[in-house]
């Protein structure tokens, strides 16, 4: 009995010395090395590469010797291509945060509680976000035809005899159509988490303000949003990223066009860094999307999110 | 009477605002439902039909559109190569995150919030920015037009997050448990293995469900990776099939309709765990 009763303290003892202590050190480098190995070689080195590639004229294949210094960034920033799709990516954010963040937060709360079958809108609500952006393109191409799609034929049984609009293929609609589809594809994702930062609000402090006279408007004006605050906070973070780095729906459904018109900073890299074989510009194109979203995270973490984290 | 009184006039207003409540639902469920339904209807037209009468149902049931592709041998490996390269990196992504996870969350030492964030500060980093030089070593690699070309990238990006969001997991183990466990003899590996693994097994779950949805809908990786068709991915093969029959729309919907069966099964089944692992991460993140 007493033979059993020591062991703890034997362990506890043998722990402490310095031999076992390697193999804790062993553990841990163990344990974080397989995962370093990969998100070193293919996260951050990249990163680090596309900055010193940006200040080289190169197509990819030759050796890096092509020095330019910073005429990449120069051309970039002078190009009017790239600052239409700048204007286009800052477009599709703003968009994003007057009207599709509204829609989101609007959804929560409608589907929150004493709504029948809010099970079911809520997954019907999610469901966009779970599809491939290659599909919802697709998809949407589909309801956008000019001739025979779903919104031509709408638009023709209203106004018989008129020619409806190629939403698509005219550079003044074109932003506006794929930011449609954006929000039809995004809103479910901020509803959910709207959703579940309305879970973490308790009902007694509805309850009591009621109590004290509010009426539900007010209850949610004075106590619902304000409560609700770091997951507006966090929803308009994810929302400046994403729209900063948009990509695939665009690719899909206009790759850019019409002459441009719906262009963003991914678009335009891809086109320049693997359509035009120009690795050098097309990496001070990333460089300047990373500064902005880099940038932009720091301040925003730092001015507006510090509190959330506490 | 007075609160009766109360009662009888706040019931009406109640029911109309319930009214108002399910037509704006109902509203945004029909804007969702309807591109989707009509996908799958006018797969089963004519292409005529189509683009003649895009709403309503097909006037002959057309299902040789959909057994021509289930017969194509271009389909089902589009859909290998796409299960091969979600369950290779859905289970790249859960061992790689748990283990550093484990790491930040039950072990104390020097310098371990440093690595931490080091290890996060990759979800700062859009993969759009890292895509030219990524490609670069890739060629470098030879993982150019191979799966493990996108598999590896796809867990190093998923890794940043699913610490982040695993540490948090990890973290609500009682400190006691861990005592127990090295009073009988388990080394911090055995209690990561024996213990924490199979009681973390939702929060597993949650990440590799997740994992999974973006792996299996990645486009950009794909499109740069692979050049040859028989290593297509779905997403891929959409594109591709388009290319093709590009103005036979009643073939296109009907492929897109069937990539979309295991995606749409699959999030009924694992909405719970999907939802889980995206809040768990965008709240901690």
């Amino acid at each position: 009995m007493a033979e059993i009763s020591t062991r703890p303290a034997e362990r506890a003892a043998a722990r402490a010395r310095p031999r076992v202590r390697w193999s804790r050190i062993a553990t841990i480098a163990g344990f974080l090395l397989p995962a370093a190995v990969l998100y070193i070689g293919l996260v951050l080195l990249p990163v680090i590469q596309a900055v010193y590639y940006s200040f080289y004229r190169w197509n990819g294949l030759g050796p890096l010797q092509n020095f330019i210094g910073t005429a990449n960034y120069a051309r970039v920033l002078g190009d009017r291509v790239f600052r239409g799709a700048l204007t286009n990516n800052l477009t599709i954010l703003l968009l994003s945060l007057v009207v599709q963040l509204p829609i989101a937060l609007g959804l929560a709360l409608l589907v929150r509680h004493n709504l029948r079958g809010r099970a079911i809108f809520r997954t019907v609500f999610f469901l966009p976000y779970v599809l491939s952006q290659v599909v919802t393109g697709v998809i949407w191409n589909f309801v956008y035809l000019p001739h025979g799609g779903l919104i031509s034929t709408i638009y023709e049984s209203i106004f018989p005899g008129a020619t409806p609009p190629a939403l698509l293929a005219q550079p003044n609609t074109v932003l506006l159509a794929l930011f449609v589809v954006i929000t039809w594809k995004f809103f479910g994702f901020h509803m959910i988490l709207y959703t579940a930062g309305l879970q973490n609000i308790p009902a007694e402090l509805e309850e009591a303000a009621q109590i004290d006279g509010c009426n539900s408007l007010q209850t949610l004006r004075y106590i619902t949003i304000p409560l609700l605050g770091s997951t507006v906070r966090l929803t308009i973070y994810l929302s400046v990223l994403g729209s900063l780095q948009f990509f695939d729906l665009i690719w899909i459904m206009t790759t850019g066009g019409p002459v441009n018109a719906s262009e963003t900073m991914a678009t335009y890299l891809y086109k320049f860094g693997f359509l035009r074989f120009q690795l050098g510009y097309g990496s001070a194109v990333a460089v300047i999307l990373f500064v902005l979203c880099f940038g932009f995270s720091l301040i925003y973490q730092r001015a507006v999110m510090r509190r959330d984290f506490e | 009477m007075t609160t009766q009184h109360v009662h009888a006039s706040a019931a009406p207003k109640r029911g109309v605002i319930d009214a108002v409540k399910y037509i704006v639902a109902v509203a945004f469920a029909l804007i969702v439902l309807i591109p989707l339904l009509a996908t799958l209807i006018n797969g089963f037209k004519s292409n005529a039909e189509v683009l003649l009468h895009p709403f309503g149902l097909p006037t002959v049931w057309h299902w040789e559109n959909y057994t021509g592709i289930l017969q194509s041998a271009a389909f089902w490996r589009q859909l290998g190569n796409s299960t091969m390269v979600m369950l290779a990196t859905s289970f790249g992504v859960v061992v790689l995150s748990s283990m550093p996870a484990f790491v930040f969350a039950r072990m104390n030492f020097r310098g371990r919030e440093l690595l931490f964030n080091f290890f996060t500060l990759g979800l700062l980093f859009p993969a759009a920015v890292a895509i030219l030089p990524l490609y670069i070593t890739l060629r470098q690699a030879n993982l150019v037009d191979s799966l493990w070309g996108i598999i590896l990238p796809q867990v190093a990006f998923g890794i940043p997050g699913n610490i982040l969001i695993l540490r948090g997991f990890f973290a609500t183990i009682p400190r006691e448990l861990e005592e127990a466990a090295a009073i009988d003899g388990c080394t911090p590996v055995g209690f990561f293995v024996r213990v924490l693994l199979p009681l973390m097994r939702p929060a597993l779950a949650a990440v590799a469900v997740l994992t999974m949805v973006f792996s299996w809908n990645d486009f950009f990786l794909p499109l740069l990776v692979l050049n040859t068709e028989k290593l297509y991915t779905l997403p891929l093969g959409i594109m591709q099939f388009q290319g093709q029959f590009g103005t036979d729309w009643a073939r296109v919907l009907a492929f897109v309709s069937l990539s979309l069966v295991p995606t749409v099964g699959f999030y009924l089944l694992a909405e719970r765990q999907i939802i889980a692992g995206l809040t768990a991460g965008a709240v901690k993140g």
